[in-house]
């Protein structure tokens, strides 16, 4: 039996049982992706509040798409990231969402463990869309669901995580989820994105600053997001990271033949990823997107909804 | 849940005689089988609708297409019960729109799950004709739903189960009339 999840943080707390379920529960959606009628009366009357703190575009349209596919109904509340202070209008935010009366949150705060600061003060399902530089639970699980459906396992795979790896919250839940199937992965990027802490993510993680030495024998490359207005910083110029860092087709010739390339996006082509890599025939971002929308039916259908309070609990301090 | 057997209602064999039976009351009241398809209801009418197929296929020589349907999402009941139970794939190979469908299911009961199955064909599709099989309708409609094969009808109480047995799904073919211990 499977444990079941009230929230959904991160992936560090998960088990392998657990993402394996969530993967298998994905298939059935993704079928549905292909139905003429993509609407569901699964979760009529229920509400999703997007709680978006941070700009985004893909993943919050993944979730409202997600949700309206089920049948649910969404608030959306964008409240701009400048206007916020942290510690106490936290508090205020959490106090907005409960008098929303909402059946679950879906979450994105650029302070690490905001959901979770949610979900511990209300007593709804909180889904953590993105926070600070701490996790992206269903990015990972988006990224595991494309590996395993184009390899056909997940397990002991070489991973290449090529990028901006200290900021990336994509790159941490990607490393706890990849590592609980016994996964060799090796982190690249420049050095002040590269940081020798990394190393305790997860046992047995290599570290390179050299692209080369990274790509080799890899079966999948995720290819980081390179924020551009960290490419400002001196120690740092563009022309110096596509030289270096840039998937090439050259240098995705250093891995494995059928190795596979993920992308979170958005992509700068030309920046982090050569054009032609990203529209390549081992490219799997348009299955990325297509499987974010299966995962997260298959984890809105399983948090939401069902037998539970109908109020919110108070709020505590 | 203690269930306490009361009687068999179909052995092995009767049931074996009620699938041929059903078989060519289908092709019989189906006016050609060109379009005919069968739609069998996850779990046990997915091998009642594989066997059907293969009856039809042996005595009138056509190949029908079989689609197995998983109602989970289109349950009316999920607010109300615990964790949503999980889901498994719907599996019709074929397009639904213009086709004469039978849905199979080994129970009629409420109608609820009729209901559910049918909503899921239409998201699908729109079809010529469905209509229904059952191997057992043990009464207690509680949805204007009604079968047009039938292979056999038991009278229950409201604390009676009618479980089906099958041996691709439970190991053995039987199908016995269950109370509900307390």
């Amino acid at each position: 039996m499977v444990q079941r999840l009230t929230h959904l943080l991160g992936i560090e707390t998960l088990t392998r049982e657990q993402i394996n379920f969530f993967l298998d529960q994905a298939k059935p959606f993704q079928e549905f992706q292909r139905y003429p009628l993509k609407k569901l009366a699964t979760l009529r009357g229920k509400t999703v509040a997007l709680a978006f703190f941070e700009p985004s575009t893909r993943t919050r349209i993944s979730f409202a798409t997600a949700a309206a596919r089920l049948g649910a109904d969404t608030m959306a509340l964008q409240a701009e990231a400048s206007s916020l202070k942290k510690g106490e209008s936290l508090m205020d935010t959490v106090r907005t969402l409960e008098a929303m009366r909402p059946d679950s949150i879906v979450m994105r705060h650029s302070s690490s463990g905001a959901p979770a600061f949610v979900a511990e003060r209300l007593g709804v399902p909180v889904l953590n869309a993105g926070d600070g530089m701490h996790e992206h639970p269903t990015q990972a699980l988006l990224d595991a669901l494309t590996i395993r459906d184009r390899k056909e396992t997940l397990e002991g795979w070489n991973i290449t995580i090529l990028g901006d790896i200290l900021h990336s919250r994509v790159a941490r839940s990607n490393v706890y989820l990849l590592s609980k199937f016994g996964a060799r992965i090796t982190l690249c990027g420049p050095a002040p994105w590269l940081p020798r802490e990394v190393e305790s993510l997860a046992p047995g993680l290599r570290r390179s600053h050299c692209t080369e030495e990274a790509l080799e024998g890899a079966d999948v490359v995720m290819v980081l997001r390179v924020q551009t207005e960290r490419l400002h910083e001196p120690a740092l110029p563009a022309e110096e990271y596509i030289l270096r860092y840039q998937l090439t087709p050259q240098r995705l010739q250093l891995a494995h033949p059928n190795a596979l390339v993920l992308h979170p996006g958005p992509m700068i082509r030309g920046l982090e990823i050569d054009p032609a890599v990203a529209d390549g025939p081992q490219s799997c971002v348009l299955e990325q997107v297509t499987n974010g929308l299966a995962v997260r039916m298959a984890l809105l259908y399983h948090l939401v909804g069902g037998a539970g309070p109908d109020t919110a609990q108070v709020t505590k301090e | 849940m203690r269930v306490v057997e009361k009687r068999q209602l179909l052995s092995a064999e009767e049931i074996g005689r009620t699938l041929q039976r059903l078989a060519h009351e289908i092709v019989e009241k189906s006016g050609g089988t060109a379009s005919l398809a069968l739609i069998g209801v996850r779990r046990r009418g997915v091998p009642l609708a594989e066997r059907l197929a293969k009856s039809i296929g042996d005595f009138a020589h056509a190949k029908i297409p079989v689609g197995t349907l998983d109602i989970t999402l289109y349950r009316d009941d999920l607010s109300t019960i615990g964790p949503h139970p999980v889901v498994q794939s719907t599996e019709i190979e074929f397009p639904v729109d213009d086709r004469d469908l039978v849905i199979v299911d080994d129970v009629l009961y409420t109608g609820r799950t009729v209901r559910a199955a049918i909503n899921g064909l239409f998201d699908l599709g729109r079809p010529q004709r469905v209509r229904l099989c059952v191997l057992v309708d043990r009464g207690h409609r509680e949805l204007p739903i009604e079968a047009s094969f039938v292979g056999r009808t038991v009278q229950t109480t409201d604390t009676e189960l009618v479980e089906v047995r099958m041996k691709e799904t439970d190991g053995e073919d039987r199908v016995v009339l269950v109370e509900r211990a307390l």
